[in-house]
């Protein structure tokens, strides 16, 4: 340990290198340069396990009390809103899919339906697409809760809850990779439908999952419901009620566990949510176990929405079913095949443009590099991601890229009410805190 | 809050409608539902085409590359700029409702509705209010707490900026739902580069305090009265507001133990 004064800051400085809190103590029991003043600020992250990545918190600790929590985030902004400024809309979704990478689906999804409201295509996307992108956002929301009650397990200890969650959520990422080709950044789900179908098998593997997992939820539930120490830690921990949330902006498992049924889901229906049969899970505890709860709850509804979802997609397909928009001005041409070499554009497709269809090849040529035009206007499209509303807004000029797009991401607006879940509290629930909060910080910062 | 920006701002809103019949729809839209049913869909298209060859252009080339700074190898791209929006009576949905309750709300608070409101815009199923910046907490303060209206909770600030549209060049656009009455609503202010200031929502929505750092950090936008306006994303000491159109895409040299890394477009290409 080292200690010493800068000019930039209030009183002494002690620099901790680990197992060394005893010489801190008796440095700070040294009559300082404010005598009676105890106050020590600490500064947890922004490379700390228990900050769900570069989340940087600025603790000012009466002895173990909370004083004040300051949260500090930048330190993941990679831009990338002002660099969908510089690609067409359908490489949008590349980029955009990185922002939340534990929700990889959603991002795409809310970026697609902003994009689609503006195109003022929306009524016509098929069928097929859209109980696809239901599927995949359901399949998504149980990974992305997984990773959340698995990494609040190792935060307050409990190894054999990550490794279970991380266990199970690695059988999410398969079908993610069998249907997609890849286990995060998909860039799956496209202005106008998919970029693919799904493969064949992929339904009996979704039925595979189906069948296992409901007795692996239940045995994350054994591990956790009831647990002596997991409700020490977390009942009554990390309070936020009802006005707190409206107050501050807060959406997802963190309102549902003060008792509102409030998903975008239910209450504003889209990509055909209404005709699905689900409930809205609460909780009226306020506290992290609730949010726990409802974490659990939402993912056992998300395997019957799932299920619902694939009985309809493995019924006979209607004739004319496709999974991109049949309208040649905008639906992503090329159709991808698995060659001798790898992934490449079909051989049906390329004797399609090369030899049979002038239009066909213009208009390939056209999207690809030059991509659809948007007419101008603004909307503003808000999804339910696994944690709460994620809203696009997109502004588009009329040209073939976006004016602008922001996104309301969940995360952003929930670590914002950290502060109050903390302050007066000890410091080891501001690591329960943050984790039932569950805050992605690849979202936060954009 | 010059005197003269509604002066400034008037010939930007009107010179477009002058040239446009203002029955026309924006820049290229889906104009096969407004045609007549018996027309072909490639007459349709041409139609379509011939409507945005019409309209005046808002500038050339890609986001001002004027050679060949547009890497989809497709230069010759010319925007086109769309009518200002404002919708006339009736608004559709629950819109009409919403713009009675919230005129009648501001009557009680002494303020007439088309004082507080420059434009109404009801566009692809959403309502968009475009206030003018000095009444702004105040609409917002009775679009949180009259019961008829009861927005409850704010989604943000997201800030755009506009260049070509002089004495409007920055707008912040507030996001609101009402879980009440299950509503949403829009509103759009819009300032002038030159004083970039608006009043802030921190005190009506608190969750508005990190949003509107963002828009500031992002943007320039000042917000007047907030607790603590500092740069959230970008370091303390960062020059410059990023997602300004005039802000160039990655032009910052990078600094790695001693050696620097040119901006991309300063970068050796081989060609």
């Amino acid at each position: 340990m080292t200690s010493g004064t800068e000019a930039e800051t209030e009183g002494r400085v002690y620099n901790v290198g680990g197992q060394d809190w005893d010489d801190v103590v008796a440095a700070a029991d040294q009559a300082g340069d404010r005598p009676g003043d105890e106050r020590l600020i600490v500064n947890m992250g922004p490379q700390h396990p228990s900050t769900h990545g570069v989340l940087r918190l600025v603790l000012t600790l009466d002895a173990e009390t909370v004083t004040e929590l300051r949260p500090v985030i930048g330190y993941l902004h990679t831009g990338i809103e002002k660099n969908m400024e510089f690609r067409t809309w359908t490489q949008g979704v590349t980029f955009c899919t990185r922002m939340d990478y534990l929700a990889p689906l959603f991002n795409e999804t809310a970026f697609c339906l902003a994009t689609e409201r503006l195109l003022g295509i929306t009524d016509r996307i098929p069928e097929r697409a859209t109980v696809i992108r239901v599927l995949m956002m359901e399949l998504n929301r149980i990974s992305s809760h997984l990773m959340a009650i698995a990494t609040f397990g190792l935060e307050l200890g409990a190894t054999t809850v990550l490794l279970n969650g991380l266990r199970e959520r690695e059988k999410v990422l398969d079908l993610f990779e069998l249907i997609t080709g890849l286990r995060m950044n998909h860039a799956y789900i496209r202005p106008g439908g998919v970029s693919q179908d799904l493969p064949s098998g992929a339904i009996e593997k979704i039925r595979e999952f189906l069948a296992i997992m409901p007795a692996l939820l239940g045995d994350m539930r054994k591990l956790l419901d009831a647990n002596p120490i997991y409700l020490a830690r977390t009942k009554g921990i990390s309070f936020l009620d009802l006005t707190g949330c409206m107050t501050l902006g807060v959406t997802g498992p963190v309102l549902r566990s003060t008792g509102l049924p409030w998903d975008l889901r239910k209450s504003q229906p889209y990509c055909g949510y209404e005709t699905y049969e689900f409930d809205v899970p609460v909780q009226d505890t306020c506290d992290a176990y609730g949010r726990y709860l409802v974490r659990m709850d939402e993912m056992e509804q998300s395997l019957a929405i799932i299920e619902q979802a694939i009985d309809r997609l493995a019924g006979s397909r209607p004739p004319g079913d496709r999974i991109m928009i049949a309208d040649a001005k905008i639906g992503w041409p090329a159709q991808l095949a698995l060659g001798p070499d790898g992934l490449g554009n079909s051989p049906d497709h390329i004797k399609h443009i090369m030899g049979q269809s002038m239009e066909a090849l213009i208009h390939h040529f056209k999207l690809v590099t030059e991509g659809f035009r948007v007419p101008a206007g603004q909307v503003y499209a808000a999804i339910e991601s696994p944690r709460g509303e994620l809203g696009c807004h997109a502004v588009s000029d009329g040209g073939t890229r976006p004016y602008r797009v922001h996104f309301r991401d969940p995360s952003f607006a929930n670590l914002q009410a950290l502060p109050a879940m903390c302050e007066g509290g000890m410091v080891a629930d501001v690591i329960a805190a943050v984790a039932s909060t569950d805050p992605v910080m690849g979202g936060v910062d954009r | 809050m010059t005197e003269g920006n509604p002066v400034q701002g008037q010939p930007a809103e009107s010179k477009p409608a002058e040239s446009t019949p203002p029955e026309t729809k924006p820049a290229g839209g889906m104009p096969a539902e407004a045609k007549p049913a018996e027309m072909q869909p490639g007459e349709q298209a041409a139609l379509a085409g011939r409507e945005r060859l019409s309209e005046q252009v808002a500038r050339t080339g890609m986001f001002g590359a004027e050679t060949t700074g547009d890497t989809s190898g497709y230069g010759g791209l010319m925007v086109r700029r769309p009518p200002p929006l404002s919708s006339p009576r009736p608004y559709g949905s629950y819109f009409d409702d919403l713009a009675d309750a919230l005129g009648s709300s501001l009557d009680q608070a002494g303020l007439a509705f088309g004082d507080a409101i420059e434009r109404v815009v009801s566009d692809r199923g959403e309502l968009t209010f475009h206030v003018r910046r000095e009444h702004l907490t105040t609409v917002a303060g009775r679009l949180r707490d009259d019961p008829a209206l009861t927005f409850e909770l704010c989604s943000g600030v997201s800030g755009v900026h506009y260049p070509a549209d002089p004495g409007r060049e920055l707008h912040a656009v507030y996001h609101l739902v009402s879980l009440t009455f299950n509503r949403r609503l829009r509103l759009e202010v819009s300032v002038p580069d030159s004083d970039p200031h608006i009043p802030t929502m921190v005190r009506v929505y608190p969750t508005c305090d990190w949003h509107e750092r963002e828009t500031w950090d992002f943007f320039g936008l000042i917000f007047d009265g907030h607790p603590a306006l500092t740069r959230i994303e970008m370091p303390d000491d960062w020059k410059g507001h990023p997602q300004r159109k005039d802000y160039p895409l990655g032009g910052i040299p990078v600094e790695y133990r001693g050696a620097t890394v040119p901006p991309p477009d300063e970068r050796r290409a081989y060609e």
